[in-house]
């Protein structure tokens, strides 16, 4: 029976990866708000949520019948289908940027169906410029909001955000741009596999690259420092000021899911993606103790290797947010023109001339 | 087969919101529509197997170009905007030509064939970007130049205008 086969074949490479894509993403969309809350809380000497299940585990279920039970308002001279289409947006731009990121190397153990399971959802060759592409569009959702709510706290908090993310994304890109160089390739999965001698981040210039993709990467998701759109002493919550029940519930979402794209991008182009951490494997390897570790660490399933790199990095969000105070509107703007872009423009530069002489 | 029904799913919706984008009132509907439109371009990028020309399309018309119109339009009195009159005293020369494009669009259309029916779309895998940079670089390479420095005078220019001028 072929049809059959052909069915699982599609049910095992199409339908499954996009299931547990949105069941990972929904658990994480819910928990990631209380871990933050709770890191947050910890790193201020509080205890953060306590109320709801043992220490507020159950406190994202509440949260998220509490978005979909409240009512959903929308303002009189509110653009409707502008309004009720901008969360929507940014959303499913989100999602879509998730698409192309490989959550490890396509496992062989399988052999349930003749065709390998593979752990992403899509391998586009052009993996990364496709994430490229759907952040751009996800800029339109936030002015989208922002202008149909037809407040003028959300209108400045729209362009505002317009305006970083237009910003932002040139030393993202060129970031981005200079790791396609390290690496000779836009797909991801190869990005990773590049990568299996030396990590990006201690390659020569991989520091400088990393400096400025993470810094822009956080201005991209609009988080503290540079949460200039929802500045709530000045703006109240920005764009999404007039955004209630689940339609804010979307907005959240939205940013959690930014939160880790950037981060699953940062690990892959930096950290070596779910490739294990190894002690100096080619100076010190031989020594029988060390061996011993990078067998034991290298025999930690790939796929939690890329997860830990994430969730370090998302803790590296938390922390941000409990540690610094917000940048002026002015100040955000030249730290990306006069600083991040020439930096970028010239790390590329050099970059390239390494690699031209063979240096990398 | 679904290629096809794809394709033809992206047709109609570019067709459509293309003529969305003129018909509207609402200067901020008609770029969102051309959001859309651009979309939809891409989406046909994607059936051909031309995903670095999609993901072009979508950075540098909708994440580049359109954005900028959104900002132009949003700083307009949409009030105004609306109620304006959507012709001027030149619209029988527009029209004519419009009419006149028209008849040529069609008569390629009934002469010409598609790639989707006889040629093969691009090898599945290849992104084309390495053949794309080759060509662009040898074959191409004064036009690519000429664009870029195009580029470069067309931003030289803007700097100019909006500098100010502290002898004056």
């Amino acid at each position: 029976m072929p049809d059959i086969y052909q069915m699982l074949n599609i049910v095992s490479s199409h339908v499954i990866p996009v299931v547990v894509l949105l069941v990972f993403l929904l658990i994480n969309m819910m928990y990631l708000p209380y871990v933050e809350r709770k890191v947050l809380a910890h790193m201020q000497s509080r205890l953060g949520p306590m109320r709801t299940g043992w220490h507020g585990l159950l406190q994202p279920i509440a949260d998220a019948v509490k978005f979909l039970m409240k009512e959903d308002v929308i303002p009189a001279k509110a653009d409707k289908w502008v309004f009720k289409i901008a969360p929507l947006i940014v959303l499913a731009m989100a999602f879509g940027a998730m698409v192309v990121i490989p959550f490890g190397p396509p496992p062989d153990s399988l052999g349930l169906l003749n065709k390998e399971a593979p752990l992403f959802v899509s391998n586009l060759n052009i993996g990364v410029l496709a994430i490229l592409a759907f952040a751009s569009v996800g800029a339109y959702g936030v002015i989208m909001a922002g202008w149909a709510s037809n407040n003028k706290y959300s209108l400045m908090g729209g362009f505002r955000s317009a305006a970083q993310m237009i910003s932002y994304e040139l030393p993202m890109a060129f970031a981005i741009i200079t790791v396609v160089l390290m690496a000779g390739s836009l797909n991801l999965s190869d990005i990773v596999k590049a990568q299996s001698e030396r990590w990006f981040i201690i390659s020569p210039v991989g520091p400088v690259v990393f400096f400025l993709y993470l810094i822009s990467g956080i201005a991209e998701t609009n988080r503290v420092p540079f949460d200039l759109p929802e500045a709530e002493s000045e703006l109240v919550a920005g764009y999404f000021t007039e955004y209630s029940g689940i339609r804010f519930g979307l907005f959240f979402m939205a940013e959690y899911t930014n939160m880790i794209v950037v981060s699953l991008l940062a690990s892959i182009m930096f950290l070596g993606g779910w490739l294990p951490v190894q002690i100096l494997p080619q100076t010190l390897g031989h020594i029988a103790p060390i061996a011993f570790i990078n067998k034991m660490l290298a025999a930690i399933p790939p796929t939690l290797w890329l997860l830990a790199k994430l969730y370090l990095f998302i803790f590296f969000y938390i922390w941000l947010r409990a540690t610094l105070p917000r940048y002026r509107y002015d100040q955000l703007m030249a730290v990306s023109w006069k600083f991040l872009l020439p930096l970028s423009l010239g790390t590329l530069l050099v970059a390239a001339g390494m690699k031209q002489m063979g240096w990398m | 087969m679904i290629n096809k029904a794809i394709f033809i799913y992206f047709a109609a919706v570019i067709l459509l919101s293309a003529v969305l984008v003129i018909t509207r009132k609402n200067p901020i509907h008609s770029v969102l529509f051309m959001l859309l439109l651009f979309f939809h371009i891409a989406g046909v990028f994607v059936v051909l197997n031309a995903e670095f020309l999609a993901a072009v399309q979508l950075i540098v018309y909708a994440g580049a170009i359109l954005i900028l119109y959104l900002f132009v339009v949003m700083l307009l009195n949409v009030e105004t905007e609306s109620k304006a009159s959507r012709a001027n005293r030149y619209w029988p020369w527009a029209a004519g030509f419009g009419l006149l494009v028209a008849a040529e669009i069609a008569l390629l259309v009934a002469r010409g064939t598609f790639p989707l029916d006889t040629a093969q779309p691009m090898r599945l895998g290849a992104s084309g970007v390495k053949e794309l940079g080759i060509v662009l670089y040898t074959r191409y390479l004064v036009p690519f130049e000429i664009a870029s420095i195009i580029l470069l005078v067309g931003l030289v220019g803007a700097v100019m205008l909006a500098k100010k001028r502290s002898s004056e």
